[in-house]
């Protein structure tokens, strides 16, 4: 077993080796320009562009015509929200909605798009994460041109009701938009049923390569798109710039792995996710930070009252993990994720996010659980707020000499 | 973060780590800091006859450094008169661990929790 453990799976994904191997001719001999129509370099180039283009396609239930390649889920976001605010923007109106547990991908678009002088409505979820699709209902107007709601949340794994939304969205003709990063190959996505217009997809989430994505934009009903690239047309004029081929067909055949194994893999790392938490189930004083059923099967989200976050991450450095709590110069700060989640006792406890993947053994979870509870054992026998805790002192009435 | 080898060390071997009975005469006892800044330092002395602290645990809710800076404290101000243990200056438990200008304020907290356990220690002698 080789320390430390990676268990930061939706951070990103080694590249599969099978995905290397089939990605390394393109460098090499076969590092053809796909848009050159006039010899073969060109022509093997492009043929495994839409080959890729098809896997993506496939993986979705889509259409390979509406696939288009980008250089990640950030850039599909920012394609997909203002391309659409800004073509729909005068027709429809210039109101958006959207959900403050959304990545940042999207929100920070979407506060541009708000300086640009449209209005954005961010919904809360409720404690399990989820939205309130009453809530959401209430919150589109006659002037709503553009949602976008995540598929699959990055920190604590909860997947939104999409189908419905979608159709809410449908219904009264308003452009929906998806970040789907956190979802391929973990959950079915059939966009031939689900009313989604813009669809935004990573290859480095799903065992591909980093600095290459899509975004998915359908074209029956057809969703127009104002381009954010200028320059030689391609991609049908919305995302102009070279095709990096050797990264495509890397995204491609990540995508088909996906498809194939899905299911199998899925099964496997929800029996170590099921593994992971009843292992930590058995620390006393935690807490699952999102809902367990609309959940992805490789994430774990987990707080651990009486201890604090920089600490615990310094004692748990054989795992790599990611910290729920962004730890600043001096105080620990829950992310904005968590906040949504408004847990009871925020005063002191400090999150972890584990996410599993396709090389993540039984052995690894064995020994994270019993670094875990030896780890959090050790910081609560050291910790006061343990010790009054312990002793039936509510914290929340202490009054503490803030400093 | 990058941590000096005294701190690693002192977060991963903590000394005296523990607590005294707080009713106990000798005992003095103080918390300093609040969970809604990230650390709570909890430091007690035991003080004898002649003034002189005979022993001293501490227990930390923090990051590495309030860890390392509490466990140092406990170090020093043993065998010292509560008046030299007044002494003790943040700076110096700073420039022992080596810590970077973010965690300053740990070692602050460290000095407060001395002030704050002899402050409980006088509190009971002087009643």
């Amino acid at each position: 077993m080789h320390l430390p453990i990676y268990l930061d799976y939706s951070a990103t994904t080694p590249v599969d080796p099978r995905v290397v191997e089939k990605m390394i001719p393109y460098l090499r001999e076969h590092f053809g320009n796909p848009a050159s129509r006039s010899h073969r370099f060109g022509w093997t180039a492009e043929a495994a562009v839409e080959e890729a283009r098809n896997e993506v396609a496939a993986l979705v239930h889509a259409d390979l015509r509406e696939i288009i390649w980008t250089s990640g889920a950030t850039e599909s976001d920012n394609l997909a929200l203002k391309g659409a605010a800004h073509f729909y923007g005068g027709v429809k109106g210039r109101h958006l909605v959207s959900v403050k547990t959304e990545h940042k991908a999207v929100l920070d678009t979407l506060r541009e798009l708000e300086r640009q002088g449209f209005t954005v409505t961010y919904l809360d979820v409720q404690k399990n994460g989820l939205i309130d699709l009453e809530a959401f209902k209430a919150a589109l107007r006659d002037d709503t041109a553009l949602v976008s709601v995540m598929l699959a949340n990055n920190e604590i794994g909860v997947i939104q009701p999409i189908a419905e939304i979608g159709d809410l969205c449908r219904a009264r003709g308003i452009v929906f938009h998806v970040d789907a990063a956190q979802a391929t190959g973990k959950v079915e996505i059939d966009l031939s049923v689900l009313n989604v217009d813009l669809m935004s997809f990573s290859a480095h989430k799903t065992y591909g390569p980093k600095g290459i994505g899509a975004l998915y934009v359908r074209r029956k009903p057809r969703v127009r798109l104002e381009a954010q690239m200028h320059g030689g047309g391609h991609e049908r004029g919305l995302r102009s710039g070279t095709l990096a081929t050797h990264q495509i067909v890397g995204m491609g055949e990540a995508f088909r792995l996906a498809r194939q194994e899905m299911a199998a893999e899925t099964a496997r790392v929800r029996r170590l996710r099921d593994r992971l938490l009843e292992g930590v189930s058995t620390i006393e004083a935690i807490h699952v930070n999102g809902d367990m059923t609309a959940r992805v099967a490789h994430n774990l989200n987990v707080s651990f009252a009486y201890v604090e976050g920089e600490s615990l991450m310094m004692a748990l450095k054989d795992l790599a993990v990611s910290s729920g709590s962004a730890c600043t110069s001096a105080s620990l700060e829950p992310s904005y994720v968590l906040r949504a989640l408004e847990q009871p006792d925020e005063l002191a406890h400090s999150s972890l996010r584990f996410t599993l993947g396709r090389f993540t053994t039984e052995a690894e979870i064995d020994y994270a659980i019993d670094l875990l509870r030896q780890k959090v054992g050790k910081l609560r026998d050291m910790s006061p707020l343990w010790e009054m805790a312990q002793a039936g002192v509510d914290l929340n009435t202490v009054q503490w000499a803030a400093h | 973060m990058s941590y000096s080898v005294k701190v690693i060390d002192h977060y991963e071997n903590p000394r005296n780590v523990g607590g005294f009975d707080a009713d106990e005469a000798g005992v003095g006892t103080g918390m300093v800091g609040a969970p809604a800044c990230g650390d709570v330092m909890k430091l007690q002395i035991k003080v004898n006859d002649d003034g002189v602290i005979e022993d001293a645990r501490f227990k930390t809710y923090g990051c590495g450094s309030a860890i390392a800076s509490s466990s140092l404290v406990t170090e020093w101000v043993k065998g010292k008169t509560v008046e030299e243990a007044l002494t003790i200056k943040n700076a110096q438990i700073a420039e022992e661990l080596a810590l970077p200008p973010v965690k300053i304020h740990c070692s602050v907290l460290a000095e407060d929790a001395i002030k704050a356990a002899v402050a409980d220690y006088r509190k009971k002698h002087s009643a």
